[in-house]
């Protein structure tokens, strides 16, 4: 039986420069968290550009919009990660640095064990969410789908 | 059925067993139920299969800590109380599924911000007259006094804050920043610290004030 990772994307739309006085505190607490993003239980892979330490400096989806692409072992590690950590206070800032999307910026699928997501794949897997809203192959925290070859709990 | 299951509470003694499984950080057994509850294991545990039959409590079967391999007897079982909220209202009346709407919108707006300067207010408008941690518990936060905090062991808005955690944990420390406020104590004594389960909210404890209860 194939069994299966879940992938997560977001992007966020900076209010302002990365290297401006606005977005310093953010800057500042990235190390960090991307940190406690490697040590936490299930993670398994996070986008990185060159410098292999973060990917602000990739910008696929437009000059001022970021992206976290990632890979973990579950739904419930990623939900600890992302919100039963310390990363829930970073993430609680977001206005500060971050402008209203108006459009869906987050969107998990999964993957099987093994393979890498590719951010082209990630952008297609936001636009089919942003399209028909959440299904098995593109969905959210707020409509999971459960892995490929289980039964809905 | 949800009024049935609540109607349950309302014989004394079996009550008295849901509030103490309740309070409790780690699912219990019989023995213990019946010691505090102070009746016999039999009746204890027929009052905890009831609540467990009508979804109140939820069951496990543990080993106590050290006892392991054969000989270790059968494993005993526990209860806690069940995840699931129930809510009877009368008129009917769908607020949870409102405030799921709302924060929706809220989240689509970027509102964040406007959110929990609501919510501050809130909490200035009802700050505590006396003491903080009978008030948090008045409020249904069920707070425990450690060493150097006070910890909330329930989430008030359970499911909503499940849904959109940074906007309802971000409105959930305003409210609890504009009660500090509210009662003259620094709005930093308030932050997010989520720990596996509970409120995200730490509150720094003031050992003049913050009595262990």
């Amino acid at each position: 039986m194939t069994r299966y990772h879940l992938a997560e994307l977001n992007v966020a739309d900076l209010i302002a420069p990365l290297d401006s006085p606005q977005l310093a505190d953010f800057v500042a607490l990235l190390p960090e968290i991307n940190a406690l993003a490697d040590r936490s239980p299930g993670f398994v892979w996070r986008l990185t550009d060159d410098t292999g330490t973060d990917a602000t400096s990739l910008r696929p989806f437009g000059p001022d919009t970021i992206v976290n692409l990632s890979v973990w072992e579950s739904l419930d590690r990623l939900r600890d990660y992302a919100y039963r950590s310390a990363h829930l206070a970073v993430l609680q800032r977001r206005r500060e640095w971050f402008k209203p999307h108006g459009r869906p910026y987050q969107v998990l699928w999964w993957l099987e064990v093994g393979r890498l997501p590719t951010v082209a794949e990630a952008a297609q897997r936001l636009e089919m969410l942003d399209e028909r809203g959440p299904t098995p192959e593109a969905f959210t925290f707020r409509a999971v789908f459960p892995e490929p070859g289980t039964l809905a709990a | 059925m949800t009024v049935d299951a609540i109607g349950l509470l309302q014989e004394p003694v079996r009550r008295a067993v849901y509030e103490y499984v309740s309070a409790q950080v780690d699912p219990v057994g019989r023995d213990a139920v019946a010691g505090a509850v102070g009746v016999g294991r039999t009746l204890a545990a027929f009052h905890l299969d009831k609540l467990a039959a009508a979804g109140l409590l939820t069951i496990s079967f543990a080993r106590p800590p050290g006892r392991t391999g054969p000989g270790a007897g059968r494993p005993a079982k526990l209860y806690r109380r069940a995840p699931d909220e129930l809510t009877v209202s009368v008129p009917p009346r769908e607020y949870r599924a409102l405030a799921g709407i709302l924060a929706e919108a809220l989240e689509d707006a970027g509102a964040d911000e406007a959110a929990v300067r609501a919510a501050y207010r809130r909490g200035l408008a009802q700050a505590p007259a006396g003491d903080l941690v009978e008030h948090l518990a008045g409020l249904g936060y069920e707070p425990v006094v450690d060493e150097s905090e006070i910890r909330l062991r329930n989430c008030p808005f359970g499911t909503v804050a499940h849904e959109f955690p940074p906007l309802v944990c971000g409105l959930n420390l305003g409210l609890v920043r504009g009660m500090l406020a509210g009662c003259g104590r620094p709005e930093s004594d308030a932050r997010l610290d989520p720990g596996p389960a509970g409120c995200c909210v730490a509150i720094r404890r003031v050992d003049s004030k913050d009595k262990e209860h």
